[in-house]
């Protein structure tokens, strides 16, 4: 049957349009009842013999989205045109509607309802569109009501007063979310409802009972027919919302209008914006542009900075403004950054947050509903409050919590309880936190990924002997060097040397993509992994163990498929040619760094394994030489290593992460290898290629080191990489670890490295600065990142072995996968971070510490220190909290120093000091670490 | 975005494997010789043949064979923006071009030398896929207006959204930047007289959407000749036989 779908619509550009589309009704569209006769139940998805099938409006999926993952729910149908609203309302709750539908544990069944030639209704004149899909679900509950004929209850659930009167009228049973839940009997059930916003309640009641509460505490949002117009007249700015993660009060708008990030100072100028929200910004008057500044720190109740690790580049580093905070004296401060506030929210970024209970006394009467703050673990997120019938539950775990509303009324915006995690300060239930922070999928693989997987236990064939593609390289003296206890090896190494003196050098790396073939279950989740996670005690795999640790696995005296590249180099480590191939190796070693730097400095040893080990060094020594003279910086990490009990898994000791030059030596080739298979696929694939570039540093994110660095008498030149590895090498002082220090500060001023699609980006924006490359990208670790997985698959369609997915075809999917790739990695590296925080923690949790401390940079009262043994950074206050005792210290901003107004005591930028670290815990259950000056 | 939903269903309802419903009239203008108009879904083609007939610009005549020529328009109420389509622009030329070649390959124009055949065809109401109303309208004029041909030529449009291979695209689906391979073939002698693909496909789904495109000419060519016999009927019947 054919129906003509009729309606008018305003195009981009605001002309008003009229819009036909055909509509087809079907027969052929079935009700999901395994009960049913009529229907083909092949599809069926609802139970044998359900007692209630429940049919869902649109407005609590969108708002109870949380209660219908809870698998107390079942047997639901779901309409699709509940699912098509959902899905112009909000798209995070309909892909987990999506996942609802398709997962097969679950009772949920889409019916399509739209198409279907009995339960499609047409708009009747003068009724609007929401009464109109109001009216379809109800027909549509009353067809599957005649339509299964009393084998089973069907039940519409609607907060909508309307519909549920009408419903009742038309003789379908019809209830509010909150009495069928009531009708459960299940009091957790309960906290996971989305209390009604508190527009719906009674206001005048309200009013009476607190009035207190009634205050206004933020300019009401401005609709959004002001907003676009405000837009398009440039009086309003566009832009996403983001939280300095060191100061929740302050935020940024970057914004494409102005072509600058708006400031934005405040709870009450960010107006309820979240972090990640699309807002809508105005500009404040240019002479309110600073003094805001002072007032957001006024704002700051009990927030403070935390210890942290020292950030590994510039997105991880705090932001520090650019305009140095004018000294007390100064009257009119001047800002060359213009601030705003939020006058309305475009797009809300609402999803759920880990943390815990502010501490609270228990209400008098037990059991009742108490209404607690929740404080989330990322600081960027405000207190949330939310309703709970199990306070004495929570009060001591780490939860789950999702946000439902923000009205203007209310200071905090108001939440339910999701889920709990754990006991608080517990180190598993810590864990899990900082995975579910950084967003990283710890479920174990489906059994249709595992089911991808080469039949075990697998070796080497005589058809991939046979394979023509496939050289036979096994009798090359084939080795890999890992740190200790590695067991995905992804990478080995070979060095011959060829009777005409010059070397021949093999990288082999492991052969993913002859497992991991694409569009295949297996290919997906790797793609969606992105990346392995590295936590302290674990490994959250990309790949299922069986190929990480063993099939891919490029372990000693095993036959193992490997993608080599080989080049032929001179002495002087020339590089006369290179080729690339799928190849078999059979490693005879497999070394850890310092087996293989003990081998090279042994000199007793001659045997053929270390010789060839020193000649590759000698070989990288050279190419990185030649690295360093193009401009490549060699920059310092604070990374640390922790020893960790066997037993209890509490760490033991840490200490910095030592670098010997069998690292460099490995990197050196890898490096090598990256830059080869980068230019190969480039020629092959100008338009579709995966690279990695990192873009040059702005002057603006360099100032915090120059600043520094001036502070020192140190003139650092940052006009290119070769200038600044110039200056950095140059900056040697009696102190041994100056040099390294510098180098820190460096470091965290650069930004990330990225993954990008060549066709999105012109050849000079390739650079990869760090590297002073023109071209690189990632290869040598497909085991553990879907990048090089994807490079794996380049390099084949270059050779002519294998053709080139359809993915490299679609230059939006692929900007897509190197936009999630980017995500994840940096994701990865965040809750690396996180999990050693929280490992340091355990660490000083018995064992507080007197240590040598550096200062890095200087506040108003007190100073941030560096401390290199254990990698870590945190404040130390001169003067106590709370105090604003500004009167008794000075801050020098021209030479970076604090100074006592008596002139008794100073502290200067870089400067050593000793302090003391110690785990406090100011309040039940958050314990912290704590410096202090010795 | 969503073509095609899990369950199995495109936005306007029909399944992957799906046609338009398809509508086919002959004779609407009754000047010319032959005129057939044909639908398929909101895609609305009237064509009008003239000829054979005597060559109007000498200069161009065939001693061995007709010529075949051939004028695509596109009304200017078609598409929903009332916009003046100047005439003879790219897209009309090309498509001209493409008729004519595709409908010159069935003419058996070896027999009408010295003549030449007008083909028009003008797009009433545009919804995706009128390269392919145009092919199949042009056809049943042909046939109405008695030009002899080897086969009639029928053609649709089938695309790949969504990893699935979708027959008969209408104007939501064609601008989704899918690809969008049109086929017309000659059913009974099995051979393709026209194929056309923008985007790329990888050879495995271009042979199974291509296999998908044959099927929808073959249904169209089945509802073709039903239209035809049923006019025939007619003729039969007005004269009384």
């Amino acid at each position: 049957m054919l129906q003509n779908k009729s309606f008018v619509k305003r195009t981009r550009g605001g002309k008003i349009t009229k819009v036909v589309r055909e509509h087809y009704l079907r027969h052929d569209i079935y009700c999901g009842a395994p009960i049913c006769k009529v229907c083909d139940t092949s599809q069926a998805r609802l139970s044998p013999t359900p007692s209630t099938i429940l049919i869902f409006d649109t407005n609590v999926v969108l708002n109870q989205i949380d209660l219908l993952e809870n698998p107390a729910i079942d047997d639901v149908v779901v309409l699709s045109i509940v699912l098509e609203e959902v899905k112009n309302r909000n798209l995070s709750v309909y892909n987990r509607v999506r996942a609802l539908c398709s997962n097969s544990l679950r009772k949920f069944f889409v019916f399509s309802n739209e198409h279907h030639k009995d339960t499609y209704v047409t708009e009747m004149s003068g009724e609007s569109k929401n009464d109109r899909n109001d009216r379809a679900i109800r027909v549509a509950a009353q067809w599957y009501q005649t339509h299964l004929a009393g084998s089973a209850r069907i039940l519409l659930i609607t907060n909508d007063k309307e519909n549920k009167r009408k419903a009742i009228e038309e003789g379908i049973s019809a209830e509010t979310v909150e009495s069928y839940v009531r009708s459960l009997s299940r009091p957790d059930l309960l906290d996971l409802l989305v209390q009604p916003a508190s527009e719906d309640v009674n206001m005048e009641e309200v009013e009476d009972l607190r009035p207190s509460k009634r205050k206004i505490m933020y300019t009401e949002h401005k609709p959004m027919s002001e907003i676009t117009s405000g837009l398009h007249r440039g009086i309003y700015h566009q832009g996403k919302l983001r939280v300095n993660r060191y100061n929740p009060f302050e935020a940024y708008v970057g914004s494409e209008s102005i072509g600058d990030e708006i400031i934005i100072y405040g709870r009450t100028n960010m107006n309820r914006a979240f972090d990640g929200d699309i807002v809508a910004v105005e500009l404040l008057p240019q002479d309110q542009w600073h003094e805001e500044k002072s007032l957001a720190l006024a704002d700051e109740e009990d927030e403070e900075e935390d210890v942290h690790l020292v950030p590994g580049s510039a997105d991880d580093a705090p932001r520090t403004t650019a305009q140095p905070p004018g000294s007390a004296g100064v009257t009119e401060p001047i800002s060359s950054r213009p601030s705003g506030r939020v006058v309305g929210i475009i797009k809300r970024n609402w999803h759920s947050y880990c943390g815990s209970l502010e501490p609270m006394a228990m209400p008098a009467g037990s059991g009742g509903v108490a209404h607690a703050l929740f404080a989330s673990k990322d600081r960027r997120i405000p207190k949330i409050r939310i309703h709970t019938r199990q306070l004495e539950n929570l009060l001591d775990k780490r939860i789950v919590v999702a946000v439902d509303s923000w009205d203007r009324l209310s200071r905090y915006p108001s939440g339910h309880y999701v889920r709990t995690i754990g006991q608080i300060g517990d180190r598993d239930t810590e864990t899990e936190v900082v995975l579910i922070e950084n967003d990283i999928n710890t479920r174990p693989f489906s059994s249709q990924v595992l089911a991808c997987l080469p039949p075990l236990p697998w070796s080497v064939s005589s058809e991939d002997l046979a394979n023509s593609i496939r050289q036979d390289l096994r009798q090359l003296r084939v080795f890999s060097v890992d740190p200790p206890g590695c067991k995905d090896i992804d990478d080995a190494l070979h060095c011959t040397s060829l009777p005409n003196g010059n070397y021949e050098v093999g990288v082999h790396i492991a052969d993913v993509t002859n497992f991991v073939h694409s569009d295949t279950p297996l290919d997906d989740e790797a793609s969606q992994r992105g990346t392995s996670v590295y936590l302290v005690e674990r490994r959250i795999d990309m790949l299922p163990k069986p190929l990480t640790e063993d099939v891919c696995s490029l372990r000693a005296d095993v036959e193992r498929l490997a993608f080599s590249v080989i080049w032929e180099m001179t002495p002087e480590a020339e590089i006369i040619s290179t080729r690339y191939t799928k190849s078999v190796i059979k490693s005879c070693a497999a070394l850890s760094y310092i087996e293989a730097q003990a081998r090279m400095d042994d000199s007793r040893l001659m045997d053929p394994l270390t010789t060839d080990l020193r000649n590759m060094n000698a070989l990288a020594k050279i190419m990185r030489d030649r690295r360093i003279q193009r401009g490549a910086l060699t920059l310092a990490s604070a990374e640390v290593k922790f020893q960790i009990d066997t037993e209890t898994h509490d760490p033991l000791d840490i200490g910095m992460y030592q670098i010997r030059e069998a690292n460099q030596m490995v990197e050196e080739f890898m490096l090598a290898a990256n830059v080869s298979v980068a230019e190969k696929i480039l020629k092959h694939f100008p338009l579709c290629s995966l690279l990695r570039r990192h873009p040059t540093p702005t002057r603006e994110m360099l100032e915090p080191l120059l600043r520094t660095a001036a502070a020192v008498g140190l003139n650092l030149d940052v006009s290119s990489s070769k200038a600044l590895a110039d200056s950095l090498d140059s900056a040697v002082a009696d102190d041994p670890y100056f040099n390294k220090l510098i180098r820190i500060l460096a470091t965290r001023c650069m930004t990330q490295a990225v993954y990008f699609s060549s066709g999105d980006l012109s050849p000079p924006e390739y650079l990869h600065y760090g590297l002073a490359a023109p071209l690189y990208t990632h290869f040598t670790s497909p085991i553990r990142r879907y990048a090089d997985v994807i490079v794996h698959r380049l390099l084949a369609a270059s050779l002519g072995i294998q053709k080139l997915p359809t993915v490299f075809q679609d230059g939006t999917r692929l900007t897509s996968i190197a936009d999630n790739l980017n995500y994840r990695h940096r994701n990865a590296q965040m809750a690396s971070r996180a999990s050693v925080e929280l490992h340091t923690l355990i660490f000083f949790r018995k064992r507080p510490t007197d240590t040598e401390a550096r200062i890095v940079r200087i506040r108003s009262n007190g100073f941030f220190v560096f401390v290199p043994k254990y990698g870590i950074e945190g404040p130390v206050y001169l003067t106590p909290r709370g105090e604003k005792g500004g009167g008794e210290w000075f801050v020098d901003e021209q030479q970076q120093k604090i100074r006592k107004m008596d002139g008794s005591m100073s502290y200067s930028v870089l400067q050593t000091v000793f302090i003391h670290l110690e785990i406090v815990e100011p309040q039940p259950n958050r314990p912290k670490l704590q410096l202090t000056l010795v | 975005m969503e073509y095609v939903s899990p369950e199995g269903l495109r936005l306007d309802g029909r399944r992957p494997m799906e046609m338009r419903q398809i509508r086919g009239e002959i004779g609407v203008v009754a000047k010319a010789d032959g005129s057939a108009l044909f639908e398929m879904g909101n895609t609305k083609v009237i064509a009008a043949v003239y000829g054979p007939r005597e060559v109007q610009n000498r200069s161009q005549q065939l001693n061995d064979s007709a010529l075949v020529r051939c004028e695509y328009t596109m009304a200017n109420f078609s598409t929903g923006d009332r916009m003046r389509k100047p005439k003879g622009d790219r897209r009309s030329t090309e498509i001209s071009l493409v008729i004519r070649q595709t409908m010159e390959a069935c003419i058996m124009t070896h027999l009408m030398p010295r003549s030449q055949i007008d083909i028009f065809v003008q797009v009433l109401q545009a919804d995706g896929g009128t390269r392919s109303a145009c092919i199949n309208a042009a056809s049943l004029a042909l046939a109405d207006a008695g030009i002899p041909m080897r086969d009639l030529v029928t053609s649709c449009s089938a695309g790949y959204l969504n990893s699935t291979p979708l027959l008969d695209l209408n104007y939501i689906e064609d601008s989704a930047g899918g690809a969008d391979v049109t086929l017309g073939i000659m059913p009974k002698l099995d051979k393709v007289t026209l194929l056309q693909m923008d985007a790329k496909l990888s050879v495995e789904t271009f042979e199974n959407v291509m296999q998908l495109a044959i099927e929808g000419c073959k249904a169209v060519a089945t509802y073709i000749r039903e239209v035809l016999l049923e006019n025939t009927k007619q003729l039969e019947y007005r004269r009384g036989i």
